[in-house]
């Protein structure tokens, strides 16, 4: 049976999704977000290998957690899109077994999202950038492949939940945030929208994997500034139909 | 006997057989008024009550930099030893103190006489003179039976800190006393109810027979005492409580009797919201009291628990992590008919954390039960994340054992109240034990042989089967060694320190749990996963003591709901709860075992050497049954998962302690994300069968205390904008940011 690479479990996710999430963290990711605070998990290779069917069995064990909760099991990663295979074949089992299911996504894998899409309850969908340039300057990547999975989330009908990191000095800023609600009023079934402000935890992975951090010097955001942004997202956003 | 049935303080009561015996459940049951709906109906506190108040806060925070307020030198302790006492008389609803002054503590000398001057010696106080010369030369303590009748073996095991924080120099506590009888009849009532019983109470002359009818006469007497002691403060008791005023009052002259005779370790107070909400709900029914008013009655009985004090040692309180008492009260519940025990006296009683503001005292303790109401749950799920002060067991657990009318002595320690009381046995140490079977019964650190007829191991690489074998023969040992040490400590109690005005209380022939207790089962079972799964070397000492391990391999660890060692875990409770079994116990005693050591775990580390797990000598042992810290991969509710697999039934009955820690901002976004949360992750663990849930919501202060000491919060929380991690892994300078971003920010 395919076998999945996954970097690690964590069995109290309260903020990824409805309810009480199981995530699961998958091994493995094309983007180099340059404030991506787990640079552990972009190798593809690496991880412990396990089987669908024992990645079910261990969900099953928090059921009553779910249920209490209305919560189930969120994917993670790296980016889970890259394991297609091992992903579809764990959200169908996840669908058997009752479980929600949920992918935290930037949308840049490989492989049949048509398919991946029909098993899963709930997209988390991470906005890097709304457009070609600044998606670049994030990521490293061109926007394309995020496009196509957006585009078949929307055929789909699948919700989504969306998310957007404010890096001071990057992705920050009162026009910045205006623009991203542009571009998020124009998606269908987005249940919520969620500014995350930048952090220094991730900085010391770096140090440790002795790879080069891009935003030296760069501060968190503030508290207070993530809440600013998020006030004038809402006001944006608002009056338009974000179901 | 005498006849209340027509008796007015009863008037508009229900019915029932509580009427012609002495029977408070059946007067709840047939009595109290369920309540399903929100805390919107609370209320502030008066100003009597702030007045009283405030009083006491200037007196506990000179005492937190004192140590201590004052000791009374010239009497020592007893029902009705002392002058009544008062904090602000005028604005004091409810009235009654240990002694004449508030927080003024006494000197208890039954117990042991060391511990007492001791304690008052490093206090700075003296014991007057002709007290202590003429209490030693007439009066023999509970300390100095259990000395004079201690085996050589057991003093050996006490010294080595296989078996630790023994009641054998203070009171044993954990007896609660069925305070309610007071208010619901009248000491005078209960007085005759057991002159009656004594007299028939006859028949060959066995020892049990001699003992028991010399206990119910030393009962009597010290009901008479308690009700003079109650009249020096103007309180009648003798009669039955008329007003819900009156049976607060009652009821906490019925508990102080207890403080002022016995300092046992935990004394409790057993289930008396719902009991007093019967007596609130009719004042409030027929006009005579209002919302404020019932909230003030309660708020000035919590204020007194509050101020519950014993003389202890400072090392005893530096043990335990302040100066506790666990006056614990247990809250909610559901009935065996299926209606729900809470009331909204429950509500009034969890709403003193705001109104006093939070306190470690009283220990309020909800039993928790999936059919509990949901605006019950909520409102105990916000005055969580706002007062970190409330502890959640499982009635759907206990509730089949000891029916609906139970109470949680100390910590996790269920009983049916007025029908059960506790033999309190400290703990054993596990992780200790497993050296001894691997060093031959000698004791790592002393080098004393502590458990005889053991081989030692003595090959490279340590070996499961051969381990195992030795670590049963241990326990087996241990199990025979701990019941004849609590049968000695229990038969000297029950002889020089008896808590006769307690046993008052209780039915004449009581069942009589008797709790032993495990300390270090993570380290045990995670010593044994790396035997077991990878390869541990020990290195030993010139006299051949494996006093370091090396381990090579991967193992997996208690805390990740890994069944291969969670499973280890189950063996080690299962097996030494059997042998204990095996050993009569002093009055028919029932053998019941918990996962339990509050905050003793870093002294029971202390005493014990490396480990195969990898925890250093010295180093502390995990909290109950909680994982070791640092060890979980999974997150928190893995972590819960394989404390749920230890059982309470037959196993782990006295309980199984788990503690929990999160931020705030860990639990959700926001307050009422926060409230579903913690309600659901509640729900999800009880449902799984666990026990109970020590539940912390954490400050800055406790944060900064989390990096000193790790080992006191081993699943703690934190959200970092986006994702949580657990807290103890942080590096230092993490953990710093962490505090920094936390709190400073939100300012």
């Amino acid at each position: 049976m395919i076998e999945g690479r996954i970097h690690s479990i964590e069995s109290m996710g309260l903020v990824d999704g409805p309810g009480i999430r199981t995530v699961v963290f998958l091994q493995g990711c094309a983007l180099r977000c340059r404030y991506c605070h787990n640079p552990d998990t972009w190798a593809q290779c690496g991880g412990k290998t396990m089987t669908p069917d024992a990645l079910v069995g261990k969900l099953g064990r928090y059921k009553t957690y779910y249920e209490s909760s209305g919560g189930g099991v969120t994917f993670s990663g790296g980016e889970p899109l890259l394991q297609p295979e091992f992903l579809l074949e764990t959200l169908r089992r996840c669908k058997a077994a009752g479980i929600h299911t949920c992918v935290d996504t930037a949308g840049v894998g490989e492989g049949d999202y048509e398919e991946l899409l029909r098993f899963t309850d709930l997209v988390l969908y991470d906005v890097k950038h709304f457009d070609p340039a600044g998606y670049r300057a994030v990521t490293g990547r061109a926007m394309d492949e995020t496009s196509r999975f957006l585009e078949a989330v929307q055929r789909a009908n699948v919700p989504l939940w969306i998310r957007h990191v404010v890096v001071p000095g990057l992705t920050d800023g009162e026009a910045h945030i205006r623009a991203l609600a542009r571009f998020v009023r124009g998606i269908r079934n987005v249940q919520r929208v969620e500014l995350l402000g930048y952090h220094l935890l991730g900085k010391e992975k770096y140090r440790a994997l002795g790879l080069p951090y891009s935003l030296e010097g760069v501060p968190a955001l503030s508290e207070a500034e993530r809440e600013r942004y998020q006030h004038i997202l809402d006001t944006c956003l608002e009056g338009e139909s974000v179901t | 006997m005498m006849d209340l049935a027509g008796n007015p303080a009863w008037e508009g009561f229900k019915s029932g057989e509580w009427r012609h015996l002495v029977n408070v459940r059946n007067f709840i049951q047939k009595n109290y008024t369920p309540y399903e709906g929100d805390d919107s109906f609370l209320e502030g506190t008066t100003e009597r009550t702030d007045r009283v108040w405030e009083k006491c806060r200037a007196l506990i925070v000179e005492e937190v930099k004192k140590g201590i307020i004052d000791v009374e030198t010239d009497i020592v302790s007893g029902i009705d030893n002392f002058a009544p006492g008062y904090i602000d008389r005028e604005n004091e609803v409810i009235v009654g103190l240990q002694t004449d002054a508030p927080l003024k503590r006494i000197v208890n000398l039954y117990g042991g006489m060391r511990m007492a001057k001791s304690a008052l010696e490093q206090y700075g106080y003296t014991l007057n003179p002709e007290i202590e010369k003429h209490f030693s030369e007439y009066r023999k303590t509970h300390n100095d039976g259990v000395f004079d009748a201690y085996p050589k073996r057991v003093r050996v095991a006490r010294s080595a800190g296989l078996l630790t924080g023994l009641p054998d120099a203070y009171g044993r506590g954990r007896v609660i006393g069925d305070y309610r009888r007071v208010p619901l009849y009248g000491v005078d009532y209960l007085i005759e109810a057991k002159k009656e019983e004594l007299e028939a109470f006859d028949g060959p002359m066995t020892d049990e027979r001699i003992r028991l009818r010399e206990e119910m006469s030393e009962q009597i007497r010290a009901l008479g005492k308690m009700k003079s002691m109650a009249a020096r403060y103007g309180v009648d008791i003798s009669r039955p409580a008329a007003t819900a005023r009156e049976a607060v009052q009652a009821l906490y002259m019925a508990y102080l009797a207890g403080i002022k005779e016995n300092n046992g370790a935990a004394t409790s107070l057993g289930r008396t919201s719902t009991f007093l909400d019967i007596y609130i709900q009719r004042d409030l029914e027929n006009g005579t009291l209002d919302e404020k008013g019932a909230q003030e009655l309660i708020d000035q009985f919590v204020i007194k628990l509050r101020l519950v004090r014993h003389l202890r040692t400072p090392e005893y309180n530096e043990l335990f992590g302040g100066d506790p008492t666990w006056v614990t009260e247990s809250i909610g519940g559901m009935g065996v008919d299926g209606r729900t025990m809470v009331t909204r006296t429950s509500f009034r009683f969890l709403h003193c954390l705001k109104n006093l503001g939070t306190a470690p005292e009283p220990n309020l303790t909800v039993l928790w039960s999936r059919d509990l109401p949901v605006n019950f749950k909520k409102f105990c799920a916000k005055m969580s994340i706002e007062t970190d002060s409330i502890q959640y067991e499982n009635d759907d657990v206990m509730r089949p054992v000891y029916g609906d009318d139970y109470g949680i002595a100390c910590c996790v320690s269920a009983m049916k109240i007025g029908k059960q009381m506790q033999f309190f046995g400290a703990r054993a140490n596990l992780a200790k034990s497993l050296l001894y079977a691997i060093n031959g019964g000698v004791d790592e650190i002393k080098g004393m042989t502590v458990i005889p007829d053991i081989e030692p191991l003595t090959g490279d690489v340590l070996d499961y089967p051969a381990v195992l074998r030795n670590y049963k023969k241990v326990l087996s040992y241990v199990a025979e060694l701990y019941v004849d040490t609590i049968n000695i400590i229990h038969f000297m109690h029950d002889k020089y320190a008896y808590e006769a005005s307690q046993m008052a209380l209780h039915d004449s022939v009581v069942e009589r749990l008797t709790a032993f207790g495990v300390a270090g089962l993570s380290v045990a079972a995670d010593s044994l996963s790396a035997i077991k799964f990878a390869k541990v070397r020990p290195i030993r000492d010139e006299r051949g003591i494996a006093v370091d391990f090396e381990t090579e391999g991967e193992f997996p660890k208690y805390g990740n709901d890994e069944d291969l060692v969670d499973d280890i875990a189950v063996e080690i409770v299962s097996y030494f709860s059997n042998e204990l079994k095996r050993h009569e116990i002093y009055r028919g005693g029932i053998h019941t075992l918990s996962a339990l050591t509050i905050t003793s775990n870093v002294m029971y580390g202390k005493k014990t050497g490396s480990t195969p797990d990898g925890r250093k000598r010295g180093e502390p042992l995990a909290p109950g049954a909680n994982p070791m810290h640092g060890r979980d991969e999974n997150g928190a509710l893995a972590s819960l998962n394989s404390v749920s697999k230890i059982p309470y039934r037959d196993v782990c009955q006295d309980g199984v302690s788990n503690t929990f820690s999160i931020v705030p901002a860990a639990l959700g976004r926001d307050m009422q994300q926060r409230i579903d949360n913690l309600y659901a992750i509640l729900d999800g663990y009880f449902a799984r069968s666990a026990h109970h849930l020590n539940v912390n919501v954490m400050n800055r202060e406790v944060l900064i205390d989390a990096m000193e000491h790790p080992e006191q919060y081993p699943t703690l929380t934190i959200r970092v904008s986006g994702y949580a991690v657990n807290f103890s892994r942080l590096t230092r300078e993490q953990q710093l940011e962490v505090i920094k971003r936390t709190f400073h920010e939100s300012i």
